[in-house]
């Protein structure tokens, strides 16, 4: 529900309902602190109060994870909290001036608090809404496309105080945007008719089919799901557990979205599939914050399982084949996407990746087994569950079998969900989604790969272009540069911050090419660039600080241009504006003299 | 430079937000300045009091850059020398000039000029002749390339006698343990 | 049993279970690192400790000993890489040795001393960090915090206190203590906490002792801390003294 926004309730009551509602287990503070930012607005002193008392946690143990969640406020937030997508997909559909616009309109600074209290306007990272952008959040809910028209609407509506829960309900149309459906999409859905085909036959032999379907994840990094199952299934533990990680953080990505509003069947059928070849008795899915819309969709579909004996004790009548799905929610972290980080997050933790070995499948949830896949993984199993894994295996390459859901954006004229086999072209993606003097795609997101019009003849497949599905077009007008560097601050907005390369290196490389941005670039901080790359590269603690650079390097090898009107000096420059630097003492003291300014270097040397 | 008679090293120095205390410890180099000076010459320094920097092979600097005439001094060593050395804490990471960095510029002159008892509009300097403070104040290496650091508060004199001999016999200069020092 | 790994061509031996760091440690080797203590579970997240596996980078805190493993640590390249992670937790945070009770007692600076650092190199980030004064016998400035959680790990750990924790995310990340007010003299801290003397550098202070040992007689004056296969155990033994 979104936040009553006129009285906010009395924050020990939230407190109380929120731990109620939790069963009072500390593995759920995080669900717990949701709930209380979502009727409060914020998480006031008094409502940590209570959760310290009931709980008896370390106040600083609360605080801490509370303040590692963008959507947390531990600071009294406004009682609208905007937040403006900022992909670089929503930025060329125009949302830098909308943000402004709405600034204006409202008379509240980016990124402050207006003076009564009543809205603050900032950004955060990309929505999932890349298709239908520029997209917003209002106190957590998705508003889409938007244009000037609709900034003006919402102006209105916040200063007249109008619940979000009542504005129209356009506002909040989140489309499919289907445009190409395949083995997984063009399939229709019974549900329970892949889980009947699995428990015709053993747990065993459904891993060797998923074996044989060589499904592997769909996550990004594309490990075998059927080694994972079994590994999980084999490994030591007095429980184990399964995990649908639909956390989809990284940008330019949707497709999991779209998954989950129209096939949540089958993800959560891949789910009890995954338990009965792992043995597994709960499972949860990690739904991000930014889809919280979906969530009332998705506890019905799982209440519909549940009576259609799909979910619970005794699946499909099968004694001894329990189990069940609760759905966590998170809160604006990226990372919580890595695995490691993802079960931290369920336990009710800071997101920290954890040190590897032992992975999850080993230790877990809880240090259990822990089989975690992505929400299109599990999808895909029904179909080797249904159709055999020789006949998945047919779809596809070799290498990469089965077929991808490809989330478009950028420009062109129809962004969308295109569901191919694996081993398409980006020629071919391009020309379905009506692109055209098409300059270069983002293939899987930041952290992937920066293919150039010389390249479209490169395949989507685990063997040359590995893809999550994110497939951002950008055309001959862009600039790649820009394109890095949304990125760059992406990756240090998003850094958890445990370890010291990327915590300090992914600030040190955004202030890099803010520095270029601004026209203080010299040859000096294109190596300086290139060293931090191969610092993060190394000596990271996990994937996002082993990819922040790879926006950078994708673009300096291939669009150099970009970066060589960058370099405007050829000796080192400052990274700020000397002149500007005495801006203030020169405003206190009135002066404006020769010798109150600094001049630019090129007329000293003349 | 034609390579007949070895031609003097010629070395400028200067203190730009510094205390001198680094200059001292140029001097406490003692005896083996002779034999220094048998090797450099001494362009601008507060040591010989050449006011304007000629070409010089090396710049030695000591202090961060604070305001609009550090700025100056500095880019002017740039321009002219051929390798710069950073002497010293402040020189190196801003040292305790720095320590204002926290607060905003606008606060401090406030705090400085105008919150004094009585002085009710009490004025900040605006005399031409003063030089104007930038917002924050930076170690050398933020305004521009340097090429050798020499830590320390004050640096010992062995580690500019170790620096400056390395780089006399055109050596890449390392400090070992006890010449590599903070405080 | 006794299997051995190589560290830098030196065989090293270890016990099952253990990192490659706490073996290097046990047996007198130096590998550079700053968030391990040999007292607690390895954290491995300031890097510096990282060697060269097989070839591969890895955190050696962290990573288990295994028999044969081919371990390169003392290396150009390595050093290189570790003192660009020294250089990047100066910048992070305000370090002004000159006026820093730790100076030379200190273990960031000390390894900063060790890989050659003769500058922070990058640009500053100049954070602004109050210091909490509050405690009638600690002081906390956290301008020089590195994050490196060994307070928090033995308040939790050995105190059963959990007076600290880590905050915040990113470059924003920092050290809380737990109370209601955020000041350390609202919390169940004492001076004799285990945790008032693990603090690798000058954040955890106790009050009223400053500058006992003059500047360049200190324990890293002395010796120079890869000389010291002891380094971590000598702090304590200083602090031990003091307190
Ligand atoms: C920084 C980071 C973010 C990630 N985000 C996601 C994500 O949002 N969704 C996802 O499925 N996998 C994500 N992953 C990959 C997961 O760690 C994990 O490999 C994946 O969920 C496994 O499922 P799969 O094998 O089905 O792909 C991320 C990895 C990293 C390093
Ligand atoms: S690499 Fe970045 S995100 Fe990963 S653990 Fe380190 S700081 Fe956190
Ligand atoms: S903590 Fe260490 S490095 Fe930091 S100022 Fe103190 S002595 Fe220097
Ligand atoms: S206060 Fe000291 S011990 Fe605690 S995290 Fe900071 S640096 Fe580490
Ligand atoms: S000592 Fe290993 S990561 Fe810090």
């Amino acid at each position: 529900m979104p936040s009553k926004v006129r009285n906010a309730p009395d924050p020990a009551q939230a407190a109380a309902t929120a731990m109620a509602r939790h069963r009072h287990d500390p593995l759920e503070l995080l669900q717990m602190l949701r709930d209380v930012e979502e009727a409060c607005g914020w998480i006031p002193p008094e409502a940590i109060d209570c959760i310290e008392a009931r709980l008896a946690l370390p106040r600083a143990k609360i605080l801490g994870v509370a303040s590692f969640y963008s959507f947390l406020h531990l600071k009294r937030a406004g009682r609208y909290r905007i937040l403006f997508s900022d992909n670089i997909t929503d930025r060329m559909l125009g949302s830098l001036g909308l943000l402004d616009r709405m600034c204006r309109g409202l008379w509240v600074e980016r990124g402050k608090v207006s003076e009564d209290g009543l809205v603050s306007v900032d950004t955060t990272s990309c929505t999932g809404l890349c298709d239908q952008g520029p997209a917003i959040l209002v106190n957590g809910l998705a508003v889409t496309r938007l244009t000037e028209r609709r900034v003006d609407d919402i102006c209105e509506l916040v200063r007249d105080e109008v619940p979000p829960g009542e504005w129209p309900a356009d506002f909040f149309r989140v489309e499919d945007n289907i445009h190409r459906r395949d083995a997984l999409l063009g399939t229709p859905w019974l549900p329970g008719r892949a889980l009947e085909a699995a428990l015709a036959r053993s747990p065993e032999d459904l891993v060797a089919e998923m074996k044989a379907s060589k499904l592997r994840g769909r996550g990004g990094a594309g490990f075998p799901a059927g080694l994972k199952w079994q590994a999980c299934r084999e490994a030591p533990g007095k429980a184990r557990y399964l995990v649908a990680n639909a956390d989809e953080g990284e940008p330019g990505n949707f497709k999991d979205r779209v998954l989950l509003a129209n096939a949540a069947d089958a993800i959560f059928e891949g789910m009890a599939l995954g338990a009965w070849a792992t043995g597994a008795r709960r499972g949860f899915l990690y739904l991000r914050g930014e889809y919280r819309f979906l969530l009332d969709h998705l506890e019905a579909v799982l209440e519909r399982r549940r009576a259609a004996r799909l979910l619970g004790e005794s699946i499909l009548g099968r004694e001894g084949f329990d189990f069940d799905v609760a759905i966590h929610v998170g809160a604006g972290a990226y990372v919580c996407g890595e695995e490691s980080a993802l079960i931290e997050s369920l336990e009710g933790k800071r997101g920290t990746p954890r040190n590897r070995p032992p992975y999850p499948v080993t230790q877990g949830y809880l240090g259990q087994p822990t089989a975690v896949n992505n929400v299109e993984t599990f999808a895909a199993s029904c179909l080797v569950a249904l159709k055999g894994g020789a006949w998945y295996a047919g779809i596809g390459t070799p290498e990469s079998t089965g077929t991808k859901l490809v989330c478009v954006s950028g420009d062109c004229e129809q962004p969308g969900i295109y569901e191919y086999p694996f081993g398409v072209e980006v020629r071919q993606v391009l020309a379905d989604c009506g692109a055209r003097l098409t300059q270069a795609v983002q293939v899987s997101g930041p952290s992937g790969a920066t293919v150039p019009a010389a390249e479209f003849g490169r395949r989507l497949a685990f063997e040359d272009l590995p893809t999550a599905g994110a497939l951002m077009v950008f055309n001959e007008r862009r600039d790649m540069f820009e394109v890095a560097r949304n990125f760059v601050h992406f990756f240090a907005h998003e850094s958890c911050g445990f370890c010291t390369p990327c915590r300090v290196g992914t600030s040190l490389l955004r202030n890099m090419m803010d520095k270029l941005a601004n026209g203080h670039g010299s040859p000096y901080d294109f190596a300086e660039i290139g060293k931090l790359n191969l610092l993060l590269q190394s000596m990271s603690h996990c994937g996002l600080g082993h990819s922040a650079c790879n926006p950078v390097l994708g673009t300096i090898a291939k669009f150099r241009g970009a970066y060589q009107r960058r370099l405007a000096h050829e000796e080192f420059e400052p990274a700020f504006d000397l002149d500007r630097a005495l801006a203030a003492a020169r405003q206190m003291t009135g002066r404006d003299d020769a010798a109150a300014h600094v001049r630019p270097e090129t007329e000293e040397t003349a | 430079m034609d390579g007949t008679a070895p031609r003097k090293l010629k070395v400028a120095t200067t203190s730009l937000a510094g205390c001198f205390g680094c200059h001292m410890s140029i001097l406490d180099i003692d005896e083996r300045l002779f034999a220094l000076l048998e090797k450099v010459e001494f362009d601008r320094s507060p040591i010989t009091d050449i006011k304007e920097v000629g070409q010089c092979d090396l710049g030695i600097i000591e202090g961060g850059v604070c305001n609009a005439e550090n700025v100056e001094v500095l880019r002017e060593f740039r321009r002219r020398c051929k390798v710069l050395i950073a002497l010293g804490a402040c020189a190196v990471n801003g040292g305790l000039p720095a320590q204002r960095n926290t607060l905003s510029l606008p606060l401090i002159l406030q705090e400085v000029y105008r919150s004094e008892p009585g002085a009710r509009y009490g004025l900040i300097p605006n005399d031409p002749e003063l030089p104007l403070p930038l917002n924050k104040v930076h170690p050398l290496h933020e305004v521009v390339r340097i090429d050798h650091f020499i830590p320390g508060c004050p640096p010992p004199a062995d580690a500019i006698w170790k620096v400056l001999t390395g780089l006399l016999e055109g050596k890449e200069p390392a400090l070992g343990h006890g010449l590599i020092h903070f405080d | 049993m006794n299997a051995t790994f190589t560290l830098d061509g030196r065989p090293v031996a270890f016990s099952e279970g253990q990192t490659i760091l706490q073996a290097a440690v046990a047996a007198g080797a130096y590998i550079p690192h700053l968030c391990f203590h040999p007292d607690f579970k390895p954290h491995g997240s300031c890097k510096v400790c990282t060697v060269k596996v097989g070839g591969r980078h890895a955190a050696s805190c962290t990573t288990r000993a295994t028999a044969g493993a081919v371990v390169e640590s003392d290396t150009p390249e390595l050093n290189a890489e570790r003192r660009a992670l020294v250089q990047m937790l100066f910048v992070e945070g305000n370090h002004f040795c000159p006026s820093c009770e730790k100076s030379g007692d200190c273990k960031l600076q000390a390894t900063a001393y060790d890989l050659g650092m003769s500058t922070p190199h990058f640009d500053h980030f100049y954070p602004d960090r109050p210091v909490d004064a509050s405690h009638p016998d600690m002081l906390l400035d956290f301008n020089r915090c590195i994050l490196c959680s060994l307070c928090v790990r033995a308040s939790r750990d050995v105190d059963g206190k959990n007076v600290f924790a880590l905050a915040g995310r990113g470059i924003r990340t920092r050290l809380i203590a737990n109370s209601r007010t955020g000041r350390l003299v609202d919390t169940s801290f004492s001076h004799q906490d285990k945790a008032a003397h693990v603090c690798p550098v000058g954040v955890i202070l106790h009050k009223r002792r400053g500058f006992e040992t003059p500047f360049g007689s200190r324990v890293f004056d002395r010796k120079p801390i890869s000389a010291r296969a002891d380094s971590t155990a000598e702090i304590a033994a200083v602090e031990a003294d003091g307190s």
